[in-house]
């Protein structure tokens, strides 16, 4: 059966579930605009036109609870409208959940199947969580929870005395939905590209062998939330070059690192850090291959006044082997070997919440980029919403982060009827 | 034992037994009796926030509770509506000494939110109760004065002793004499005037607990109001401490899904 037989059949057994079974369904309508505030002369203008009716089902059988939630989508934009790829997310249907969730023994909880998987303690900011990401949706300003890719994969939780322990096994990578030119201009290297030069990269998709296995170790320690982490598995996003091939791949990677969390007097404080072993450059001497880094982060976040928060984030990448690199790339766009980041987090609410006001901002002394994320929700009544955001990024330079991504600044208007 | 010392102890007891209770005594019955009753409990809770035009909107959440040590709780609050909140769940540790531990649960993104401790006067999901409505605001935070004693009811004048901390300068509670449940609640601002008032509408006695299921917050000021609604009230159901962590944020227990 093809794909779109597979889906026309979940999305018959939906409905047939709330008939039959003990079922809540629930789910959205959403339609958004958007348009790039600057000419990007490899992008289209509209950074968004699409709609999308999203089904989330809820299932109770016996000892069972089995989620189905998916978007069926229209996207004036998308080249690939016809062709579903559940992977990616392309096509008119994204799956976004699809598992069951039984608890096999008391101590044991398990999730089998397309799931959202989440760990770490950053905000917008991620070492630990090595799940994918979808940066497309994120940049072009789709509600924040796309910016989760489903994982297919199996979750264990054991719940031994000392702690909780989460392990995550994905059969087969599932990759970050990265920028590839398409829909995002992007520095390549040697220029700033989009639709003229789309990375089709190389997937490691072999069955049982490309596979991702991610642990988690937490427990409380005094008053705040310890946690332990390990990562097997891939870059989520092509950054190797396979000379052999010319094209992009995920290079192999382990990461290790741990997280603090928790309140300290009115404030709410975290840290984290992560090594991420690069493990086809351990010498950092491959110029196709990314180096090993450090990456840190530390936040703070507090009300600042009656409905009003706010939180900081302190983020650093430190490159090892940085001459390595350095003498791989061309001369002028190498990074710092410590990257800088600062975040400041604002919300606010009114109108006894039904308007929030946000914004969020990343800052990088080391890049001289930032990236702008202002955002106005305003609930009309329990069904209708409107959003308007922007995603606005300056930089003195075409190759950094976020410099790169000037010209795909954009702003756009959504409304949302939940039902 | 000396005698001399039992005999004592046990006028005093036979004594205070007869006498008109302490406001103390009276602030922590009401206390007990409003926010504590049980080991654990369970409820269903519909909530309309109706503005002054009459615009309504409703939350349906359901509500665990559980007693813990030193006067401490936990809450487990699991959104059915609106829709944009379903399957939320907003998990509370109330520490009696020092700030509450709060986390949302947001199912889409997978993600335990910590929030920071705040204002406590700041409205409950959009509603016109506060947090502290809900969860009980601290005996300490305030000196508490019997004003009247009627035939059903003692009146308590409460006043903060920090008042830069409140929008109001003192709130005067009814507490009904028989049962102890505060009945109503009326809030004066800092220049002395009416302005909020909370009041259980009905009650009922369930499994020997006297409970208020049904309660409503008016805003004199804006002219808005929210009715809380409680139904399939259940106490001492054997909940387990454990439900109140993580592991039961990513999957809610039957007794709030069913």
């Amino acid at each position: 059966m093809n794909k779109i037989g597979q889906i026309s059949l979940v999305c018959l057994i939906l409905s047939t579930n709330v008939f039959a079974l003990d079922t809540e369904l629930h789910g959205f309508v959403d339609a958004r605009a958007g348009t790039r505030t600057q000419n990007d002369p490899h992008e289209d203008d509209r950074s968004l036109t699409e709609s999308r009716l999203q089904l989330d089902s809820l299932t109770y059988i016996g000892q069972y609870t089995v989620q189905a939630r998916a978007d069926f989508v229209y996207d004036d934009l998308a080249t690939k409208r016809n062709k579903v790829d559940l992977e990616n997310g392309d096509g008119f249907v994204d799956l976004r959940e699809l598992n069951v969730l039984f608890t096999p023994i008391d101590i044991v909880d398990m999730k089998v199947g397309r799931q959202i998987l989440t760990w770490g303690t950053g905000d917008l900011l991620f070492i630990n969580d090595l799940f994918p990401k979808d940066w497309n949706s994120f940049l072009l300003g789709r509600d924040e929870e796309y910016l989760k890719a489903p994982s297919d994969a199996i979750f264990a939780s054991l719940f031994p005395a000392i702690g909780t322990i989460d392990i995550a096994y994905t059969p087969r990578m599932d990759a970050d939905r990265y920028v590839d030119g398409r829909r995002i201009s992007y520095w390549n290297g040697t220029g700033l590209v989009g639709q003229n030069a789309v990375v089709d990269a190389d997937r490691q998709d072999e069955w049982f062998q490309d596979h991702e296995i991610a642990v988690r170790f937490y427990r409380p320690l005094l008053s705040y939330e310890a946690a332990l982490y390990a990562y097997h598995g891939f870059w989520k996003s092509p950054t190797g070059f396979d000379t052999s091939t010319g094209n992009a791949y995920f290079p192999l990677l382990n990461a290790y690192g741990g997280s603090i969390k928790g309140s300290l007097g009115k404030a709410i404080v975290n840290t984290e850090a992560g090594y991420y072993d690069s493990r086809e450059d351990r010498s950092g001497t491959d110029p196709f291959v990314p180096n090993s880094e450090l990456r840190v982060l530390a936040g703070y976040q507090r009300e600042v006044a009656k409905n009003t928060t706010a939180a900081m984030q302190y983020y650093a990448e430190w490159m090892m082997d940085y001459d390595g690199y350095k003498s791989g790339v061309p001369s002028g766009t190498a990074r710092d070997e410590v990257r800088h980041v600062l975040t400041l987090r604002l919300t606010k609410m009114m109108m006894n919440q039904n308007l929030i006001l946000g914004l969020f901002t990343f800052y990088s002394p080391s890049d001289n980029d930032a990236y702008f994320r202002p955002n106005v929700t305003y609930k009309l009544d329990d069904h209708w919403q409107l959003t308007a955001n922007g995603n606005l990024f300056i930089g003195e330079d075409k190759h950094t982060f976020f410099g790169q991504f000037e010209r795909d600044s954009n702003i756009n208007l959504g409304v949302r009827y939940s039902f | 034992m000396n005698t001399k010392l039992l005999t004592i102890a046990l006028t005093t007891l036979t004594v205070s037994t007869f006498a008109e209770l302490s406001v103390d005594e009276i602030v922590n019955k009401a206390n007990q009796a409003a926010y504590y009753a049980g080991q654990d409990g369970r409820a269903e809770v519909e909530m309309n926030i109706i503005d002054k035009d009459g615009g309504t909107r409703t939350r349906k959440f359901a509500l665990l509770r559980m007693n813990t040590d030193g006067g401490n709780q936990k809450f487990y609050v699991y959104f059915k509506e609106p829709a944009d909140l379903y399957k939320q769940v907003f998990l509370v540790w109330k520490n009696v000494e020092g700030n509450d531990s709060r986390w949302m649960w947001l199912p889409a993104l997978n993600l335990k939110r910590e929030i920071a401790p705040g204002d406590k006067r700041t409205s409950f999901v959009g509603s016109d109760f506060v947090y502290e409505d809900v969860s009980g605001r601290n005996l300490n935070e305030d000196t508490h004065e019997l004003v009247e004693t009627t035939d059903t009811q003692y009146v308590i004048k409460n006043t903060p002793k920090n008042p830069g901390d409140v929008e109001f300068s003192y709130y005067t509670v009814k507490i009904d004499k028989d049962t102890f449940l505060p009945r109503q609640a009326e809030y004066y601002d800092k220049n002395g005037k009416l302005y909020r008032t909370v009041e259980a509408t009905k009650t009922e006695t369930i499994q020997g607990f006297p409970t208020v299921t049904e309660s409503v917050v008016k805003d004199l000021k804006t002219g808005g109001s929210t009715i809380n609604k409680f139904s399939n009230i259940e106490y001492n159901i054997g909940l387990k401490e454990n439900i109140f962590t993580e592991r039961f944020l990513r999957r809610p227990p039957r007794e709030v899904t069913r």
